[in-house]
């Protein structure tokens, strides 16, 4: 017997916050709009602690069903909210590290001019996201998938006044519609085959036909696939999350780093057992994943805007996540999605600091130096990049291990996935360093920093290219200051959960007993893998099998993670030599490979490509085949013709009313004579019988 | 006995030149009048009508009666009403000639 944990109150909190701030937010002073902020995040958090404190005692999968919502027939879908060990690490990583985002926001946004326009969409998001979470049918985790997709538009458009922020936030969403068509299609698929939208009915069934492997299956994996690869920036949809930089630092931070682009590897997760039945949509994750991870890395490494190297990082992480759910390794891909969100909220978020300190100021090549200038936020970005770079014993080294240990021992996998993962460990590491010495290290490259300006410091890019000879007494640039505590708080929570937040899956290779895994287990493992069936009964003829590969390989866990650990020293020692003991170098060799410099410099030219593919002939389509000749020439034509003739024809009659009272009653007369002569001659009867 | 024949064209006859002075007349009295002719026209006619069925059913009907009680009611009202407007919309505009009282137009 389950106790009445009200999780339906978890997502109304915040959206009760929305109302709030979005409603009545502009005439609250600004205590009051952070205060129901604040606690609007804070309620859920305090929430979320206490149901973790239950969560032994509970019988799971345990569901609130508030109603129905929608009835037709044999289906229907109702407001119903489930809560299992997925469902409690994502409630989790988005109420905590969401509160502390809120937190930071408080200092970041200060002295913005939409600050309750800022908190009420930040509450908002958090609602869509936790109906996202808890939801328990896919009707209502797609509401929260397209809410958070709003939320996301609104909050890259926060600066709505610029063209490119406005276009960013459009891009974010038009390139998401496409995606959330693959779900829509999922969706449509999943009631034609099942009737039901609800997890539980949907997976009981499909458990209790071992038969059906691939067929169906698969197309609705695909769809699932194409919806997630909208949301969670996947080739080859990935396009938005860069330029979904235009927001606020903070909004990069929870909504394109830690929580909402990650909902499609949840959604991965959580419909585990429709992948788990088609090897070919598992093989479709886990390649574009990783082709992901891959390129988005290499685009990494020549960006010079800091918050852009984070963007293509948060690409190439989640293609990681990916990776390990298309190996079936869906603990790895949630442990991954976990440790990222404190590692890369905490970049996003220091990066933020870096760009508060400068005034505003994003472009790496004129930072450097501000090691000793912003001590507390350079030790909390150094925690986080050693973390993503995959140092032991942080965060990201457990989590990318995991991920690419899983791949080489998978038979969905295998060693050329794992080689390439290797590499983009690499590189991953050498960007990342890249940014850390471009930021931190050297002397400063600004050139103009005034004190005063910080006042009204807006945070935004400046459009102006600042020169980069450094004059003597500019180089200290008196303007640069560290943040005050109400950011650089979060920064410390989250660095310390970069450092300490691997633990928690520390693998068995290294005397570690995986905890993580074992904990989701219930949730996602991997059932009637038709491969692994396949490969069993091949090798060994045996039905006992699937237990037995993780167990003898600890050796091969060590000396995969030596690998890693080796490609991210590598990374590491390249980066230094690059931007630290020879910063004229990166020069030459861009001139030295200018093709291949040029070909990551404008980002494969995808954005291009897709420009001339499917913009320009959609913006054909819409200027001249659609506005001039359907709405112009069909639509205005046809109601302007039916307006212009029913307003002939009523001039023609209205001379009838001429306003004289003998006109009138010469045509009654004249009409009344005419249907009396009707009626007495017989006319009609008379016609028709002729 | 007179047959019915002579009232219904006697009724005839006087709506036909209760309608044709409505038609042909300005003052908007005469028009006035002509209508009262219309109506009595009608009247008549009921008159006979009732006679007429009396006489053919075999005991009194009253219905026709009924009806030119109820027109004269009504045409006594409208008298007063429209003998109301006439003198308003002679002070108003100092004319009685229909053709240029037609203001109630598009």
């Amino acid at each position: 017997m389950n106790a009445d944990l009200h999780l339906w109150l978890i997502p109304l909190v915040p959206f009760a916050g929305f109302l709030v701030n979005g409603l009545l937010g502009r005439r609250f002073p600004k205590a009051l709009v952070t205060t129901v902020a604040l606690m609007a995040s804070l309620i859920p958090a305090l929430q979320v602690a206490v149901i973790v404190t239950k969560f032994s005692s509970l019988t799971l999968p345990y569901g609130e069903n508030l109603g129905a919502w929608i009835r037709s027939g044999a289906f229907h879908a109702d407001f119903s909210f489930q809560l299992d060990q997925l469902t409690l690490v994502m409630l989790c990583v988005v109420t905590g590290v969401g509160f502390l985002i809120h937190i930071y926001s408080v200092g970041y946004m200060a002295e913005e001019d939409g600050y309750w326009r800022f908190f009420a969409y930040m509450n908002l998001f958090l609602f869509f996201m936790l109906t996202l979470v808890l939801a328990e049918n896919f009707l209502l985790m797609f509401v929260g998938w397209e809410g958070v997709g709003l939320a996301s538009y609104l909050l890259i458009g926060f600066w709505f006044t610029r063209d490119s922020a406005a276009n960013a936030g459009k891009k974010a969403f038009i390139v998401n519609r496409i995606g959330d068509f693959g779900f829509l299609l999922a969706m449509f698929l999943l009631i034609a085959h099942f009737g039901t939208l609800s997890f539980s009915e949907v997976f009981s069934r499909i458990g209790s036909h071992p038969a059906w492997q691939g067929g169906f299956l698969t197309a609705i994996a695909l769809f699932l696939l194409l919806g997630a690869t909208g949301k969670s920036a996947q080739i080859p949809l990935y396009v938005w999350l860069p330029d979904a930089m235009e927001g606020p630092t903070p909004v990069s931070a929870l909504i394109h780093a830690a929580t909402m682009v990650t909902a499609g590897v949840y959604m991965i997760a959580r419909t585990h057992v429709i992948f788990d039945r088609s090897p070919f949509a598992l093989g479709a994750v886990a390649i574009i994943g990783l082709a992901t991870a891959f390129f988005a890395a290499t685009i990494g490494i020549v960006q010079t805007d800091i918050k852009r190297v984070l963007a293509y990082s948060t690409v190439s992480q989640l293609g990681y996540m990916f990776l390990g759910c298309g190996v079936a390794a869906y603990s790895a891909g949630i442990f991954h999605l976990v440790t990222h969100a404190f590692f890369k909220a905490l970049l996003f978020l220091a990066a933020g600091s870096v760009i508060h300190a400068l005034s505003g100021e994003q472009d790496m090549r004129v930072m450097g130096g501000l090691r000793t200038k912003i001590p507390v936020t350079f030790w909390t970005m150094t925690a986080a990049v050693f973390a993503i770079s995959g140092f032991p014993p942080l965060a990201g080294f457990v989590s990318k291990d995991e991920i690419l240990y899983q791949t080489f021992v998978s038979p969905n996998g295998g060693k050329i996935l794992w080689a390439v993962g290797l590499i983009t460990a690499g590189l991953t590491s050498f960007y990342m360093f890249r940014l850390w010495y471009l930021t931190f290290f050297g002397e400063s490259r600004a050139a103009v920093n005034d004190a005063d300006e910080h006042g009204a410091a807006v945070h935004a890019r400046s459009d102006t290219k600042l020169v980069l000879e450094a004059e003597p007494q500019s180089g200290h640039s008196h303007g640069v200051h560290e943040s005050p505590w109400v950011m650089l708080g979060p920064l410390v929570i989250l660095a310390i959960l970069s450092i300490i937040g691997g633990w928690m899956g520390w693998p068995e290779g290294l005397g570690g007993n995986n905890w993580f895994s074992h904990f989701l287990e219930p949730a996602v493992k991997a059932v009637h893998l038709p491969y692994e069936q396949a490969a069993v009964a091949l090798a060994t003829g045996a039905a006992n099998a699937p237990n037995a590969s993780p167990a003898g390989n600890k050796q091969l866990e060590l000396l995969l993670a030596l690998c890693s650990v080796l490609v991210a020293l590598a990374g590491w020692f390249v980066a230094h030599v690059m931007y630290f003991a020879k910063p004229e170098l990166p020069a030459k060799m861009a001139a030295q490979v200018s093709a291949l410099y040029a070909l990551l410099r404008n980002k494969y030219w995808v954005d291009e490509l897709y420009g001339v593919v499917i913009v320009t002939p959609v913006l054909f389509v819409a200027r001249w085949l659609l506005a001039v000749l359907v709405e112009r020439g069909i639509i205005d034509g046809g109601t302007l013709t039916a307006g212009y003739t029913a307003q002939g024809l009523g001039a023609l009659v209205a001379r009838i009313q001429s306003g004289n009272i003998r006109s009138y009653a010469g045509w009654l007369a004249l009409f009344a004579a005419i249907v009396l002569a009707v009626s007495y001659f017989g006319w009609t009867a008379h016609l028709l019988a002729r | 006995m007179v047959p019915i024949a002579c009232y219904l064209v006697l009724g005839a006859i006087l709506f036909s030149i209760g309608v044709a002075a409505f038609l042909i007349k300005r003052n908007i009295i005469t028009v006035f009048l002509s209508i009262e002719l219309m109506l009595n026209a009608v009247n008549l006619t009921f008159v006979a009508f009732s006679r007429r069925w009396s006489q053919v059913s075999g005991h009194l009907q009253v219905n026709g009666q009924l009806f030119v009680f109820f027109v004269m009611v009504v045409a006594a009202a409208e008298a007063a009403v429209g003998l109301a407007i006439i003198i308003a919309v002679f002070r108003a505009r100092n004319t009685l000639n229909v053709d240029s009282i037609d203001l109630m137009k598009l």
